[in-house]
């Protein structure tokens, strides 16, 4: 039975469970992802877990599906990857579902697909089960993926209610970039720059801070909602105030000119590569020299500290000393109409 | 080359916001009554609240926010107008963003556009262009909002309409005019305003000159000013000079871009397609004569508003009894006042004017104020 795929494009018989279903699978999927469990093809993945261990899924439907600085595989694997990083966890094994609308190119999913081998490696985690549904035309923009992930708790306590008075707070590295990338792209705006998506592997430096035995109270990767939804969380779920500097958040040229221009803020736009982090003040700068080592934390910076004051709140500093709250994002983010 | 922060830097310095904080005090401490500074624009209001400058003032300067937001002040009626278009078959609605987010009474733009609507938000009108002409089977409406500043833009696009006979265009036009509503807000006698900060991007398209009734009918301070957080200081040091030594002037801070006459060609633009709408009602502060614009009639067969005349609402929908927008923006009272302000009223489920979007007043307070 030859198992390679003949067609050009993604067919609903591609999701009948046939022939076609099989190449797909094998020509695409297994060739990249293999391993001694997928491999099995049973109908669930056999692991042997031991101690705590954290379990995460999220669904990818980003449009475009290509963007600068990486695609919907790519970030279908750091998104998950990154959700088990920030509890404190070495990830390991993942699922995957793809959801493909009839008449996709079975080039660009190759692609995907080889990114998300390549994305993989980083973490040194695995795909062990998965699935493949193809839809009807008009019933999916393109290609949606789910991953699900699980991973081994190396640093415990880590949580968003364990915030405390007088804890740092820290950013990875300049805020908004994935958001303003994926805004850039869509037709309505039309703008080009150099800038590209932070997307990410957070693993790598999140592994050298445990291994650093740096004290972790609370992290979170800043994905939709930005900066200002990772914060509003804490503050309220801590009970405490948090209070930033605005002068001291990284936001690179092209962020800033396309929220200058449209009106939008930086820490409202989506990140895929880029944390938020409290520890003990008197750890903050050791674990932002960790931070700085990693390229794409070059840019990291101690934003703001945590208080007894406005418990539940964010408030903002600006640099002529006048406060704000930092509120929460809400409703889609629209250019301003002058 | 040019590096994105020489462009603003300057007009965000901490210093210089300082010395005009400084300079304001001084000046205002001069003057024995209380300085009630309308800035009519909602992107002033934006500024003041967003860089906490209403903070760095004496206790005598007072802001009272205008109704210069365009999505603020569309009554209901207007948006149930933009509804109903969208749900005509065969048409895609094309509109300015924080437009789509206003509730009209049965729901707002966006809902219309998740029950399957062709409804597109837009950052430049004349991407209407490529609309029309990727789908000449459907009949493409522009729902045009907003002041002197984004009119020449409808005008362009109208003018290029015409010239390349792309025939499947139409017009829903609510531009509406920023004097008449300062003339709104003054006519009440209990109004508290007694100096304002005009737009600076409606003059850099009308001139200063449009200013000129307001200082001499009411004898107040009129500067035009920029929307960064030095040009609004600057410009409220010079209302506080003129408090201070009792004069009553028009004042361009803007001066960077605005001229007494304005951008010529953009109002010829203006003049040629756009005329006086004799009644206009404005979400809060009611009818107000010849304070909006419509199609002139030679481009009656791009009015949407008459084409689809017979199946558009005429029924006027006031707001919620206990909303207190028409009185906040007379400065009669402040969002806090407001009974269901923060609690009937709020950012997601708006009951009024003011706390439509971004730029509205209870909108700012309920995101920033209260630190």
């Amino acid at each position: 039975m030859s198992n390679k795929m003949k067609s050009k494009t993604v067919q609903l018989s591609h999701g009948g469970g046939g022939k076609e279903m099989n190449a797909l699978i094998q020509d695409i999927f297994f060739s990249e992802f293999h391993n001694p469990i997928l491999n099995s093809e049973e109908d669930a993945a056999l692991l042997n877990l031991s101690g705590e261990t954290a379990f995460t899924t999220d669904s990818f439907t980003v449009a475009p599906i290509f963007f600068a600085g990486g695609d919907i595989g790519k970030l279908a694997v750091a998104g998950t990857v990154n959700d088990l990083a920030m509890m404190g966890a070495e990830p390991q094994y993942l699922s995957c579902s793809f959801i493909i609308e009839e008449g996709f190119e079975v080039a660009k999913l190759k692609t995907i697909v080889a990114s998300m081998r390549q994305e993989m490696a980083k973490s040194g985690t695995r795909i062990v089960c998965g699935d493949t549904k193809v839809v009807p035309k008009g019933c999916a923009d393109g290609l949606f993926i789910n991953t699900s992930g699980v991973g081994r708790i190396l640093h415990k306590g880590i949580s968003v209610k364990n915030i405390q008075q007088g804890d740092a707070i820290l950013v990875s590295r300049d805020i908004g970039r994935h958001g303003a990338a994926i805004l850039m792209a869509r037709e309505a705006l039309s703008l080009e720059s150099e800038l590209t998506s932070d997307c990410a592997n957070l693993w790598p430096v999140i592994e050298q801070l445990i291994a650093a035995n740096i004290e972790i109270h609370a992290m979170r990767d800043a994905t939709r909602g930005g900066l200002a939804a990772v914060l509003n969380e804490w503050a309220v779920a801590s009970n405490v105030g948090i209070k930033v500097e605005e002068s001291a958040i990284p936001i690179c040229d092209e962020v800033k000119g396309l929220c200058e221009l449209y009106g939008f803020e930086a820490h409202d736009l989506a990140n895929e590569g880029t944390f938020i982090i409290a520890l003990p003040q008197e750890i903050a700068a050791g674990a932002l020299e960790i931070m700085q080592r990693y390229g794409h934390c070059e840019n990291a910076a101690i934003i703001g500290t945590v208080t007894d004051e406005h418990l539940g709140k964010v408030v903002i500093k600006t640099p002529w000393g006048s406060n704000r709250y930092l509120d929460l994002p809400h409703g889609e983010l629209l250019p301003r109409i002058c | 080359m040019l590096a994105l922060k020489s462009l603003y830097q300057g007009f965000r310095d901490p210093k210089t916001i300082a010395k005009l904080a400084e300079m304001i005090a001084i000046e205002a401490a001069k003057c024995s009554e209380p300085i009630n500074i309308m800035e009519v624009c909602g992107g002033h209001t934006h500024t003041i609240m967003k860089y906490g400058l209403n903070q760095l003032l004496p206790e005598n300067i007072k802001f009272i926010h205008g109704p210069g937001c365009p999505v603020c002040i569309m009554p209901k009626e207007r948006i149930d107008h933009a509804a109903t278009l969208a749900s005509q078959p065969n048409v895609i609605l094309v509109t300015l963003g924080d437009m789509i987010r206003v509730p009209g009474s049965k729901g707002s733009l966006a809902e219309f556009r998740s029950k399957g609507c062709d409804i597109r938000p837009i950052y430049d009108p004349l991407d209407t262009l490529t609309i029309a002409t990727d789908n000449p089977d459907k009949t493409v409406i522009f729902f045009a909002i907003g002041f002197e500043t984004s009119t020449p833009m409808t005008a362009v696009l109208l003018e290029q309409a015409e010239k390349r006979n792309i025939d499947n265009l139409l017009f829903h036009i609510n531009h509406v005019l920023v004097p008449p509503a300062m003339d709104a807000v003054m006519a009440d006698p209990r109004a508290t305003v007694n100096a304002f900060i005009g737009p600076a991007h409606v003059s850099v398209i009308s001139g200063a000159k449009v200013y000129r009734p307001a200082v001499d009918n009411y004898h107040m301070p009129v500067v035009v000013s920029g929307f960064e957080p030095v040009d609004v200081m600057e410009s409220i040091l010079r209302i506080t000079k003129q408090k201070a030594q009792g004069v009553a002037e028009l004042d361009v801070q803007y001066s960077r871009a605005v001229t007494e006459e304005g951008n010529l060609a953009a109002q010829e633009k203006n003049e040629h397609f756009f005329e006086i709408r004799e009644d206009f009602r404005w979400r809060g502060l009611g009818p107000i004569p010849n304070s909006a614009l419509k199609l002139r009639p030679q481009y009656a067969h791009r009015d949407a508003e008459l084409i689809y005349a017979d199946r558009l609402p005429v029924k006027e929908i006031d707001d919620h009894k206990a909303c207190q927008c028409g009185d906040i923006l007379r400065g009669l009272a402040n969002p806090k006042d407001c009974k269901v302000f923060g609690r009937g009223c709020t950012p997601e489920s708006p009951l009024g004017s003011c706390m439509v979007s971004s730029e509205g007043a209870c909108n700012a307070y309920y995101r920033y104020n209260g630190v």
